[in-house]
């Protein structure tokens, strides 16, 4: 790959590294909040349901944490086991969706 | 004083990358450098002992090797310093082709200078008059540390990341690259961003800092390393690149 796409790759995993440090401490301080009361399911539906900054955060979340995960996985890939070219970029690419695919569909149950 | 002079037992490699280490039996003198000690083998013991020097005195950065495993100027390092159980092993640079015992070939070394384009290209042909850069000047003080760097190749044979990327740049091509970054008359600070880029670039460092651990001027390479990611980040988002 160009040069140019792979400094793009980098800086992406770059930025979606930084806003998942963020997210991650969000999702976290909000856990230990809502669950003072105690936790079941009804309490947390009742809370997500129709909710649309949890489905965007969380939306964001996924997006980040899938970018960042494949990009990561990619660089791995290349740097141990040496392996390179369009093959790898085709099973980083199915990764990236699933991650996206499976993440949106948790967060659609949640909302929805 | 004694008349018994303590001995020490020097491995030194002999041969190419096939070679094997050869033991000599020395007397451990005082304020003895690594580089004294291998005069003395090869005047007294073995003439056909290669290694290279010119300096002596930490100048030029040509006599480096590896000193039990460490790569280190064998000029500035005491035989009584590093001699560990009376036992001494010298090898040459790793990372770099191994011309005969101690020598390398440092041609990959400096052809990775060009490939991080290493080399100045002035901003406005046909300069008249001189450019003054003042102390003051921030971009200047930014490479302060790194045009103190004398090219002796123990920061490329420390590295890690070069001995599993044969094509990684290394920590000297990419503290070059930073200083002429921080040069206000260099004109080609897009093409050195994407030349110190990518596969072979900086993004690779893993910020282990061996260089900045062996680097006998106690330069920062991985500072400079870090300071070229930030300057692609910022090129990067501004659409430069």
């Amino acid at each position: 790959m160009s040069n140019r796409l792979e400094i793009k790759l980098w800086l992406a995993h770059r930025l979606t590294g930084m806003a998942l440090g963020l997210f991650v401490i969000i999702h976290l301080i909000t856990i230990m909040i809502v669950i003072q009361g105690g936790l079941s399911a009804a309490e947390i539906m009742e809370r997500t349901s129709s909710n649309f900054i949890v489905a965007i955060f969380y939306g964001l979340f996924v997006v980040a944490a899938a970018v960042h995960s494949a990009i990561g996985l990619r660089t791995v890939a290349q740097e141990v086991l040496k392996w390179n070219g369009t093959c790898l970029n085709v099973v980083i690419l199915t990764f990236f969706s699933f991650l996206c695919v499976v993440g949106m569909a948790a967060i659609i149950g949640l909302v929805l | 004083m004694s008349n018994q002079q303590e001995m020490i037992t020097i491995s030194i490699w002999r041969g190419k990358e096939d070679g094997d280490l050869e033991s000599f039996k020395v007397p451990l003198v005082d304020n003895q450098t690594i580089l004294d000690l291998l005069t003395n083998i090869q005047r007294d013991v073995d003439p056909s002992l290669s290694y290279r020097f010119a300096c002596r005195v930490g100048m030029c950065g040509s006599c480096a090797m590896r000193v039990n495993g460490k790569p280190r100027w064998t000029c500035r390092t005491l035989v009584s310093k590093v001699v560990t159980n009376n036992v001494l092993r010298l090898e040459p640079l790793s990372n770099l082709p191994v011309v005969k015992d101690l020598v390398v070939d440092m041609a990959p070394f400096f052809d990775k200078w060009q490939k991080g384009k290493g080399r100045f290209e002035a901003k406005n042909s046909g300069v008249k008059e001189f450019a003054p850069i003042k102390p003051d000047n921030k971009m200047r003080q930014l490479a302060d540390e790194s045009i103190e760097c004398i090219n002796c190749g123990i920061c490329y044979s420390a590295c890690d990341v070069v001995e599993t990327n044969p094509n990684y740049l290394g920590p000297a091509a990419l503290n070059r690259a930073w200083s002429l970054m921080n040069d206000e008359r260099d004109g080609s600070r897009v093409d050195r961003l994407i030349a110190i880029s990518g596969d072979d670039g900086c993004q690779n460092c893993h910020t282990n800092s061996q260089c900045v651990a062996r680097c006998p001027l106690q330069l920062n390479p991985t500072a400079s390393i870090a300071g070229l990611k930030k300057l692609v980040a910022m090129a990067t988002l501004k659409g430069e690149l």
